[in-house]
Parts: structure tokens; sequence; C-alpha cells
């Protein structure tokens, strides 16, 4: 039952998404730095790569533990361009209000923009303001577009991921999602569990002085960590081997999504990263993640491999196997 | 919640000394069931599957609830959504699910009124909060759901409230496992038996049925080594020929079930006969508001009228549901049905035996 309307999961970030994307925006659009389908574009202007990046917060609701909308819109678009391995530069911000919403509120949302802002790094140069009346738009939404220039020995892209690359994962999965859906709906989970929501790129430029060659970096948003490995295995035509207990988790956030029937691994995070480094690397980068506040819990989480391209298997706790696909639509608590 | 609470259930050492006990128990082949659909997806998301001898299949039963649930109800819950001043309150699992025409979803995206709720509470809540608005909680489910929504059925008698309506397509297990039996066509050695539906009705429930079939029955839990602990049971019994029924889940099943819950749907349901997807109709195994909470039954008060329904040509989901196929045997599976564009329901709810086999690659196991 093909749909003829747009549903929720057209943007749940799956592979209704991609699907939407690949099959709709991509051919329309058509162009090389599109098709790469990366978290940003890599342009060159007169002799310089330059990474561009744009996205749009909807959150609900604007104000969570760990942050709200306002550095939830920086940081999401530093981390796209620091993906890209680009130092972040300069920011756009467009904001859509609907009428009635507390100036209060507002202060504090620009407050959080301009100190996500500075412990980025990055300016907001540029930006629009949109007042729909009441009922046309949800509270606030915020597009951020950013701009950030790639070093030149710096290379990263999903389709340079390598047989024997190994997968290093930032910090503990799914805290923004959990967090989120826990102020969402209401479920009264008595946890300490705050949103990941942070700035990568600093990070980022830590990884890259002590390897350079990184092949593949992600932040893994909406989709989650199974979603953004899928992709890279198909970009790159590789197979990828994870492993379930090497996968850092809170344990308040595990058994969140255990009581409701969530797999963490389609989970957002807001302040995570993978990184698919050479073997011989591996150590350095994660030492040097480790020291780092952002990547205190960076832990080997998988490597690439020649078995089955284009496809993501994970073993298990008790050391079964089995294959972790894309997410189809947003995931739904289940009935019991 | 203390993680350390689950680990010695996912205790690898354990989990392998299991594997090689069924290993060695499994000389023939033998065929189980696990008929709970949240044990079909712990089955292939923990890996369990992955470890299994070859001579052991596992089959998965009428154990999803969205599954079971027959398109007439389904086609309803939509004609319901479209009506003037209607808000539907459904759990996530019903809002993907193909009826003849539509889908929650898809009614929701032209403008109805459809809310996930995570509690029938919730739907209760929403009602009191807009009186306006008529508020129907589609109650899908076994015995594990259904008290929780005799609960709300209750408070909203006690609150007066005269917004709140369920449409109760409730099921019971237990005369799910009789039908089957006599289902031509269906065989299987033994029972993975569900642990939440058991957690309410209490290991006593099932004796009758095992006496009757002389089958092997082991109630199961949820992690891996719980699961593992009853399939080596299970292969126990089914090697030694023996037959009898095990509670491999005692730490949250007894032999009475839980008595307030069993008060709480005596007192707002009467068992009545339904239409299960795939089963047929079947004799007391529904559960339908009783006549004293009539005013809170939408079937009663809403007088909608369902078109003819179907069911999508060639969707197996009748013969999956009862374990006489799998979903590769199906003509429509990765091909027209996918969890991107159901066709039937065992692929949409997460955790129907279709989907479960798609998202983890079931027939390569």
């Amino acid at each position: 039952m093909k749909s003829d309307t747009i549903l929720l999961d057209h943007g749940s970030g799956g592979k209704i998404s991609h699907d939407f994307v690949t099959e709709t925006l991509v051919p329309l659009f058509d162009n090389p730095m599109l098709s790469q389908l990366h978290d940003g574009a890599t342009v060159t202007v007169n002799g310089t790569r330059l990474a561009f990046s744009t996205d749009s917060f909807v959150v609900d609701p604007i104000f969570f533990p760990g942050g709200n909308i306002g550095d939830l819109a920086v940081n999401g678009t530093v981390n796209d361009l620091a993906m890209c391995g680009a130092i972040p530069r300069y920011l756009s911000a467009g904001l859509i209000i609907e009428e009635g919403f507390p100036m209060a509120s507002l202060r504090q949302i620009l407050t959080s923009m301009k100190v996500a802002a500075k412990t980025a790094g990055v300016h907001i140069v540029t930006g629009d303001t949109k007042v729909v009346p009441r009922g046309a738009a949800d509270k606030i939404f915020i597009n951020t577009a950013g701009i950030g220039e790639v070093p030149k020995d710096v290379t990263i892209s999903g389709d340079r991921a390598r047989p024997e690359d190994c997968i290093i994962l930032s910090g503990t999965l799914a805290d923004h999602g959990m967090t989120v859906l826990n102020q969402r709906e209401n479920l009264a989970f008595e946890s300490q569990v705050a949103s990941d929501t942070a700035a990568l790129n600093h990070l980022v430029a830590k990884m890259l002085a002590v390897c350079p060659d990184i092949h593949v970096l992600r932040d893994p948003t909406r989709g989650g960590l199974a979603t953004a490995l899928n992709e890279v295995a198909m970009a790159a035509g590789v197979g990828i081997e994870i492993q379930e207990g090497a996968i850092p988790i809170k344990s308040d956030v595990a058994g969140m999504c255990g009581l409701l029937g969530i797999d963490p691994l389609y989970v957002a995070n807001e302040g995570k990263l993978f990184a698919m480094v050479p073997a011989a690397s591996v150590e350095a980068v994660l030492d040097c993640m480790r020291k780092d506040p952002l990547g205190k819990a960076a832990a080997i989480i998988g490597a690439v491999v020649t078995d089955h391209p284009a496809s993501v298997y994970m073993k298990t706790e008790i050391g079964g196997t089995r294959i972790v696909q894309m997410l189809a639509g947003d995931q739904l608590p289940r009935i019991c | 919640m203390d993680s350390k609470f689950f680990t010695s259930y996912r205790d690898p050492t354990l989990a392998q000394a299991l594997v090689r006990g069924i290993e060695s128990a499994c000389q023939r082949e033998f065929r189980i069931m696990e008929v709970c659909g949240t044990h079909t997806v712990s089955l292939f998301r923990s890996g369990v599957r992955s470890l299994l001898p070859a001579s052991l299949s596992l089959v998965s039963g009428p154990g999803c609830p969205v599954c079971v649930t027959d398109q007439r109800d389904i086609d309803g819950f939509i004609a319901l959504s479209r009506q003037e001043r209607t808000t539907i309150a459904t759990f996530g699992d019903l809002m993907r699910v193909p009826g003849t025409k539509s889908s929650l979803a898809e009614e929701r995206a032209r403008g109805a009124d459809v809310r996930m709720v995570y509690s029938p509470l919730d739907a209760l809540k929403i009602a009191r909060d807009s009186s306006h608005q008529r508020v129907i909680f589609l109650g899908v489910g076994f015995e594990t759901t259904a008290p929780a929504i005799a609960a709300a059925i209750m408070a909203a008698q006690q609150e007066k409230l005269t917004n709140f309506f369920v449409y109760s397509a409730h099921k019971l297990v237990s005369p799910a496992l009789e039908k089957l039996m006599a289902i031509s066509g269906v065989h299987i050695d033994g029972f993975l038996l569900p642990g939440h539906v058991s957690v309410i009705i209490g290991t006593n429930a099932y004796e009758p049925f095992v006496e009757k079939f002389k089958v092997p029955s082991v109630i199961a839990g949820f992690e891996p080594v719980d699961l593992l602990e009853a399939i080596h049971r299970l292969v126990i019994q089914l090697k030694q020929g023996e037959v009898r029924l095990e509670n491999a889940y005692p730490r949250a099943v007894t032999d009475d079930g839980n008595p307030a819950a069993q008060k709480l749907l005596d007192d707002v349901f009467d068992v009545q006969d339904t239409e299960w997807r795939g089963l047929g109709s079947m004799p007391k195994s529904g559960l339908k508001i009783k006549d004293a909470f009539q005013q809170f039954d939408a079937e009663k008060v809403f007088s909608i009228e369902v078109p003819k329904t179907s069911v999508a040509s060639g969707c197996c989901c009748g013969e999956i549901l009862t374990g006489r196929k799998i979903p590769a045997d199906c003509m429509l599976y990765r091909k027209s049905c996918t969890p991107t564009h159901p066709v039937g329901p065992c692929m949409v709810s997460s955790e129907g035996t279709c989907a479960a086999f798609y998202r983890y690659g079931g027939e390569m196991q």
C-alpha cells in the first residue's frame, strides 16, 4: 500500500525517509555533491573545499533535560559540518514562531543558541524571523545552515569505509531520543537521563590531529546507529560487524528501552559520533577521544569486513548473530 | 532500574551451556511454537535463534495482538477515526496496520485526530481535558493489556465521564491454543507459552489444555537465558517422551496468576465468541464490554458502517499465524510486502512474524 500523502514516517530518518530522498529529491536536484548523501555537501570554491549543511529542528518538547531546541539547532548543524571533517565557521538561523509564543521562552532559546555557538566556536552571521498565526506551527521551529572549511589532507566520506577499519563510538547510545520521549509522552520514568546534545567539532579536530586519514565520521541522529551504519555499508559496498556487548549504554536508558520494546540502535543521538579508522591508528584515536569529556566513554564497537557487503551484522551479548537493518519507520512502542 | 538485574539473564557462559544441552537433546527434528510475539522478537534480537541446532524449528504463533485483529475491526477503527469530534487513542502498534483501503496513520495525515498513547489512562486524561471531543480507545491485546483497560472503564464510570469509549477487540490466549491444535496441517511438538499473559492468568489456566492435547508446554520469560532455559526444558521433555506443563518464568508467574487483574476482567468484560485473523471465529475467545458498562462501548454507542472488508490477495498472514507457513513461503514477502509498504498486519506490527523475519533476516537462519 503506497501512500499518496506525506506521513510522519517520511521524516523519521529511516528507510522511508531514505527512499523519499533517493527516489524523489536526488533525481530532481541531480548533482554529484547531493548524490553522496552525506550529512553535509562538500563543495570547492576557488580551490577551497567547503562543507555546507542545513537542518531544521521541530523537537517537541522544546525544553528538555540537557538542552532545548536552541542549542540543539546550533549543535546539529555544527555536527553535520564536523562529520564532513570540516572546521565549522558560520551559521544562519531561521526562526518560525507561532503567534502568542512567550517572549521569555524565546529569549531563553536564543541565549542557548548564543552559548552553544560560542562553545562550538562558530558565528551566527545571518538569519530570518517569521511569525505564523496560532496553530500554523507548533510553538517554534528553527532552521540552521552552516559552512565550514575542510582541511587539505582530510577526506571523509561514507564510501571511504574499508575492510579492517575499526569502528569507534564516542559514548553512550540513545540518551537524547529516550529523554525527549520520556518528556513528550509524560512517561514518568524516574530517571536522571538527559539529552546528549553537544557540538562535536572540537573532538573531531583532536581525532583528525591524531589521524588525518579517518575514513568515515557520522553522527547517528534520527534513525540511530543502525541506520547510519547501514548507510555507510551501502555507500562503500562493505560489510559491517558490531558487538552488542561493546556498545556503551546507560542502565536507565537500557531499562526504558526494554520496557517500551524500543531498540536503542534506532534511537536518536545528538552528541555522539562514530568513526571508521584504519586499524593501525585506532588505539591512538581512542586514547585521544577518551581524554575529551565528549569521548570519555568511547569504545571500539566493531569493524568493517569484506563479508556480506552492504549489510550490518551484530554479535549479540550471548554470542549469537543477527542482522541489523535500517529503521523502517519510527519505532512504535509495543502493546504488551 | 539496576542493569545488573538483567546481567545473569544475558550471561554468555550460561547461554552457551544451555545451547549445548539443547543440541544434545535434539537428536531428531522437533518443531516448537513460540506463541507470543514478544518472544518472536526476543528470539531474533538476542541471537538465540542463530545458536539453535538445525534440527530444532521454531515457528511463531498467534500471539501478536495486532496481527490477529480481524480486518473488520481494523476497518472499524478507521471508520471511527473519520467521525466528527472524535479522537482515537491507540497503542502505537496499530498506527500503520493496513485496513482494506487505508490505515490510521493515513487517516491522521488526512486530518483525523489519532493519538498514540502508552496507557489507557492517557486516553482517559485526553477525555477529561477535552470534554467536547469523543475519545475512543482502541482496545487490542490479550489478557496482559485488558486489565488496565478494564480499570480505565471503571475509572470513567466513577468519574461519570460521558466522552470516553473503548472498542474492545481483546482476545484470550487459551482458546487460540485449542483451536490451533484442531486445524488441519498444524504440526507442533511443543509450546513456549507467553510470559506476560501467564503473569495474569497463572500456570493453572493451561493445565486443561496440556492434559487434553498431551503437548509439552513451558512458560518462558523474555531474556535470552530465560528463553534458552525454557527451550531446554521443552526439548528434554520431547527427548524423553514426557508431557507436562512447566513454569520456566517463576520470578514473574505464579500458579494462580494475578487475582486482582482477573477480577477486573470479570467485572468489566464478558467472554464471547470472536473473529481472529487467520484462525476464524472462535468460541469464547474474546472480551466484550458488559452491558453494565455499555455506555463506554464504542461498538454499541457509535453506529459505524464498515464497508465490505477484504484481506489482500496472496497475503499468507493466516497460515503464518498458525505456524503452517513461514514468511519466506509467502509470495508477497520482501517483494510487494515490506515494513515500508506492508500488505498484512504480520509485516507492520513490531511483533509480527513477517516484520521480525524481515528485520532480522529470519530466512537466512
